[in-house]
């Protein structure tokens, strides 16, 4: 008989949590230099900007080909080089963008964040506070609404995450049910009231949109703009799979300190294009206000302090799979992580006193 | 009535403890401030936890007149005390400043 956890955020393990001291609570501070950290935590519009008309012109050319080719073999490549683009690379723009992090000027960041939610099929602001609550409670069981990989690992599952298959369906379902004026019993615990309406008022333009696809498809006569548009977040999504599986997957749960339930991985510079460096995972989860031009200067600066980075994907998941794989009958195993004799878990700023009272 | 009013205001700080657009912490009976010096050398004062989560708002970022909190990133206006970027969304109790022979001192009322 496994051992089964209850993932959801109001059972069991919830309440565990809160017992235990486990939510909200005080992590592991990695003790930079603030001097430092104000140099690497300054906003610029530059990178992001660039990266971003990088990206969605090579999704304009990839696009235009996909049409021009439409109907030959010779569709494909540019299928899957789209597919990429749109369904996995707009993950780590919502994500930056969700942050408020990826651009100095704050529209910027709300309109990226808006077009990834549409690429990757999320409601915006349901994963705007799914996601603060996934950096409050990282891998807590009953308080993280993101753990991707819960334990007996799900082996089908991950076959159907490659495409994507079991987050469109939750959502298509969520849509139906925020566009009802309805929260699922989960949502209720990380979303605050006075957002309920806007998560609505997504919900149905989101569902019109879809109608509005379906209606373009009709009119048209052809399922080619859907592979423009909405299918690109299923057959696109498996490039996003191998990325963000790096980020957790097999580690320690109800840990408070991102070293050990966080990897950082060094990838080529294609990849840190596309995932906009989230593979320095570990820092970011130390340090969110860090915008992603600038993780692989902290990665320096905090590498002492850090447990050894994975030289590669390879080397991630020759560690991944096995612990996915044990996982399945051994839900109790994880992998442990290293940590640095010399890692001081004090903040080296010191707080002001007062001075004196009554002046 | 004038040396009750002058009671209120307390020492925070040497006006050169605080860096150019920055933050730092203070403490006083128990509760936490955050007292703030923007580019221009004017001083203001809030509470110092995130009104989100309770965050430490002294380990945040200080941009203009914006102050970041470090743990999502909610933003609030210090000079108002106004929230202006989820998750924040309740606004931060602010707190008159003056500076006098080099020393900040909160009105703490």
């Amino acid at each position: 008989m496994l051992q089964r956890r209850d993932y959801s955020l109001t059972g069991f393990d919830a309440k565990r949590a809160v017992h235990n001291g486990l939510a909200q609570a005080n992590w592991y501070t990695c003790p930079l230099n603030r001097q430092e950290l104000k140099v690497l935590v300054r906003r610029r519009n530059g990178p992001a900007i660039r990266d971003t008309l990088i990206w969605l012109s090579a999704m304009c050319v990839c696009g235009a080909l996909v049409v021009h080719f439409w109907g030959r073999w010779m569709a494909l490549p540019f299928f899957a080089a789209y597919g990429m683009l749109y369904g996995s690379a707009s993950d780590s723009r919502w994500h930056e963008c969700v942050h408020g992090t990826a651009f100095k000027t704050d529209w910027m960041n709300d309109a990226v964040y808006l077009i990834a939610c549409v690429m990757i099929l999320r409601e915006p602001t349901v994963w705007r506070w799914s996601h603060a609550r996934h950096h409050t409670d990282t891998l807590i069981v009953g308080r993280d609404p993101e753990i991707a990989y819960p334990r007996p690992t799900n082996v089908a599952g991950l076959f159907l995450d490659f495409f994507a298959i079991r987050a469109t369906a939750a959502t298509l379902h969520k849509l139906a049910l925020h566009a009802s004026g309805r929260l699922t019993v989960d949502e209720q615990t990380f979303i605050p009231e006075t957002e309920h309406r806007h998560v609505y008022l997504a919900a149905r333009v989101g569902l019109c949109l879809l109608a509005a696809l379906i209606v373009v498809c009709i009119a048209a006569g052809s399922l080619l703009p859907a592979m423009l548009v909405g299918l690109p977040t299923l057959y696109g999504a498996g490039l996003d799979f191998f990325f963000s599986t790096t980020q957790h997957a097999g580690l320690a749960e109800d840990v408070l300190d991102h070293r050990l339930n966080s990897r950082t991985v060094y990838m080529n510079p294609v990849f840190r294009f596309l995932y906009w460096n989230m593979n320095y995972h570990v820092e970011h989860h130390l340090f969110p206000m860090v915008p992603f031009h600038a993780l692989p200067r902290l990665h320096a600066a905090a590498k002492d302090f850090l447990p050894p980075p994975y030289p590669s994907c390879w080397a991630a998941y020759r560690e991944i799979i096995p612990a996915l794989a044990r996982q399945r009958t051994d839900p109790t195993w994880f992998v442990v992580r290293p940590l640095p004799h010399s890692a001081d878990s004090e903040p080296k700023r010191p707080a002001a006193v007062a001075l004196t009272s009554g002046a | 009535m004038d040396a009750m009013k002058l009671n209120r205001w307390t020492a925070a700080c040497g006006a050169e403890d605080i860096g150019a657009e920055d933050v730092i912490r203070f403490d006083h009976d128990g509760h936490g401030y955050a007292i703030y010096r923007t580019a221009d050398d004017r001083y203001f004062a809030t509470d110092g936890l995130c009104t989100h989560e309770q965050a430490l708002l002294t380990d945040g970022l200080v941009a203009g007149c914006i102050i970041e909190c470090p743990k999502h990133n909610g933003r609030f206006d210090f000079t108002t005390g106004k929230a202006k970027r989820r998750p924040a969304c309740i606004d931060l109790k602010t707190y008159a400043v003056k500076v006098e022979s080099g020393t900040v001192f909160v009105l703490l009322a």
